[in-house]
């Protein structure tokens, strides 16, 4: 197993709007000068959120009041361009959990899955109401669940879905794949024999 | 009812699937460079894994090298550090590692067809996301993260869910200036950023039987751009004329049995697809993107969209892109002024690239107020160039002729935009920041209308500014 299984996500939603957010803004590319993904957190949207000159911008991430805020919740297209690994780590290390989107990039969404960072697929009215709720009221608490494919926030409950195949991968903790994919060498070494390869 | 080529490679390279209904497949071939490897080589060691298959391996250097000098150690401390760890991790483990002054050194999707090492019929996948470049092979060709650089270096194998495949057709013959970047962008631009997502696209249609490798790498390259997942061309005669004698081909009977073989990987006369698109060669036009995604892109012969014609969110993201552009709405897209030129990448750093700009660019001059590079894409671009003696074409028109790397593509090299510079690029990618300066504004082009904008100092019509019949461009 490469994991625990994730059932639930419980916490507090921030909204960052915006259709096809690349990874070069969540993640701008001089801080992938690095040989490890630790120090990456802090550089987390650091040209969105910062001026030349590092001051504040007054990002909704930065306000006090969504501190510790552990969903992320985008628009369309999320995580598009670059394969860097470095976004879905930022984002991890900044302290989310999950994001939601109306749609993912697909390389962004392998990456977050691998990491055990579900992305949960909400259609735009859903949403829209969903961001509006969290942008008015900080500290309002949800909770995703994976199993039943619904968010609950208040008093309401929101359809999200997910790729079957991932939503299981999450359930079994099976997401992080090293180990099944491990598990197969002897099949492995007869398909590269058969294409040639060995 | 046949197969297509997707179907066909993924047939051949699956392993088995998954309890949880994905399935594993065999990668034939793995790239890595020293931005998004070095980490997953420091993964593997914390498991105590070894790389399975070395040989199916290879590795260069390109994100972080610079063009200026590259005499080491390189002035960047953490730069060469990054170098350091993907050397010693390559000789620790097997691997052939094309270094800076090989010879064979070079952007990585430049490197692997250039030798041979993408072939038709190929599962290939690399830690960048331009892997998909290699798709013009007849290749699945897929970008993934440092944690599937692990998976694969500890396994040779990925975990995947199948994609749909849309086959785009592209029937007709392309107007005079118009090239396979318009062609690609023009498709971006048609059926959106994320038009592609869930997709691999199979390009086809005369317009790409006609194009040689080259011109159907520079399509592949920005299928991800478009939202797919991959892109290929079927392999065909000059799939094979191009690969014959490559370092790293079967030679003599052996290539003859290759070709057989990678023949038999195109998709079927009666394959089925998810969906199929048409495109009229005669609707395309020299494209240049005026947004900071690459589908927000005009025809040279355009102006900037109205953001008022929109409602919502999109009317929001006009006004935005325009802001940050700092263009007006209804404004003509040519005349903006430039004051960089940037012809280069994994998109437009070839040969044929380089050739075709200097067949129009002799005799003239870079505007005053415009900074050009030129960067070759590989040292054997950069060997190849300087034998036909382009280099020379280059610097007497005020261009200045770069060592090999990604350079000002994306700003992890000192080749960067400073403050809220134009740069005319021939590169991939116009996001906000992209270039390297937060305030930097890209706007994508071919290789022959950056050079129109350099020439002039705005972005202008290469077709009025050269006189392309005449150079056979």
């Amino acid at each position: 197993m490469s994991g625990v299984a994730i059932r639930k996500i419980n916490g507090r939603g921030v909204y960052v709007e915006g259709n096809d957010i690349d990874t070069d803004r969540i993640i701008p590319a001089r801080y992938l000068t690095c040989v490890t993904f630790d120090e990456l957190g802090p550089a987390l949207f650091y040209d969105v959120r910062f001026d030349e000159h590092g001051r504040s911008k007054g990002h909704v991430l930065d306000s006090p009041e969504r501190a510790g805020a552990e969903i992320l919740i985008s628009d369309n297209n999320f995580g598009c361009g670059s394969s860097r690994e470095h976004a879905p780590q930022a984002i991890m290390r900044f302290g989310f959990k999950a994001v939601i989107a109306g749609s993912f990039a697909e390389i962004f969404h392998g990456n977050c899955t691998t990491l055990g960072i579900p992305c949960v697929v909400m259609d735009d009215d859903h949403r829209s109401e969903l961001s509006k709720l969290v942008t008015n009221d900080p500290a309002l608490d949800m909770m995703i669940d994976i199993e039943q494919l619904q968010i609950i926030c208040g008093n309401q409950v929101f359809p999200i879905t997910m790729k079957e195949s991932v939503r299981e991968a999450f359930l079994d903790a099976t997401y992080d794949p090293l180990d099944t994919l491990l598990a197969s060498g002897d099949k492995v070494n007869a398909v590269a024999e058969k294409l040639g390869y060995l | 009812m046949g197969l297509n080529l997707y179907q066909k490679v993924w047939n051949d390279h699956l392993v088995r699937q998954l309890d949880t209904g994905q399935y594993q497949v065999f990668m034939a071939l793995h790239l890595i460079h020293e931005v998004t490897s070095p980490q997953a080589f420091g993964m593997l060691k914390d498991k105590s894994l070894k790389v399975a298959f070395p040989d199916r391996t290879f590795a260069t250097v390109d994100h972080i090298i610079p063009t200026d000098k590259q005499e080491r150690p390189l002035a960047d401390d953490m730069a060469e550090k990054m170098i350091q760890v993907l050397s010693s991790a390559t000789k620790e483990n097997g691997i052939e590692f094309f270094a800076p002054k090989s010879g064979a050194q070079g952007i990585v999707h430049v490197v692997g067809p250039e030798l041979g090492l993408t072939q038709p019929g190929m599962t290939i996948c690399c830690g960048d996301s331009h892997t998909s470049t290699h798709g013009a092979f007849g290749c699945i060709a897929l970008g993934i993260g440092t944690s599937q650089v692990r998976d694969v270096l500890a396994s040779q194998t990925l975990v995947m869910d199948p994609l749909k495949v849309r086959r785009i057709n592209i029937q007709g013959t392309l107007a005079l200036g118009v090239t396979a970047k318009d062609v690609t962008l023009h498709i971006i631009r048609t059926l959106g950023v994320n038009g592609g997502v869930g997709f691999a696209y199979e390009y086809g249609g005369s317009v790409i039987d006609q194009m040689s490798m080259e011109e159907r790498m520079t399509v592949c390259n920005m299928s991800i751009e478009g939202g797919a997942r991959c892109g290929y061309v079927n392999p065909d005669q000059t799939t094979f004329d191009y690969l014959k004698g490559r370092e790293r081909v079967p030679a003599g009977t052996d290539f003859l049995a290759a070709v057989e073989r990678w023949r038999s990987y195109a998709s079927d006369s009666d394959a089925d697809y998810d969906d199929v698109v048409d495109i009229s060669a005669e609707d395309i036009k020299p494209t240049v993107t005026w947004g900071v995604t690459p589908g927000q892109a005009v025809s040279i012969e355009g102006c900037v969209p109205d953001p008022n014609d929109k409602d919502g969110l999109e009317k929001t993201l006009i006004n935005d892109a325009l802001t940050y552009m700092k263009l007006s709405a209804n404004q003509p897209i040519k005349g903006i002024k430039i004051d960089v030129a940037f012809i280069g990448s994994c998109t437009n750093g070839r040969l044929s690239d380089f050739q075709s700009v200097a067949a129009v660019i002799s005799g003239k001059k870079v505007a005053p107020n415009v900074r050009a590079i030129a960067v070759p894409g590989s040292e054997k671009v950069d060997r190849e160039a300087r034998e036909l003696g382009l280099h020379e074409v280059f610097e007497e028109a005020g261009f200045e002729w770069r060592l090999p790397g990604c350079s000002m593509c994306l700003a992890m090299n000192p080749d960067k935009l400073v403050g809220d510079e134009v740069c005319a690029s021939s590169s991939n990618r116009n996001f906000i920041g992209r270039q390297g300066s937060p305030k930097g504004r890209t706007i994508l082009m071919s290789p022959i209308m950056v050079a129109a904008a350099a020439i002039e100092g705005f972005v202008a019509d290469a077709r009025e500014v050269f006189d392309l019949e005449g150079a056979g461009v």
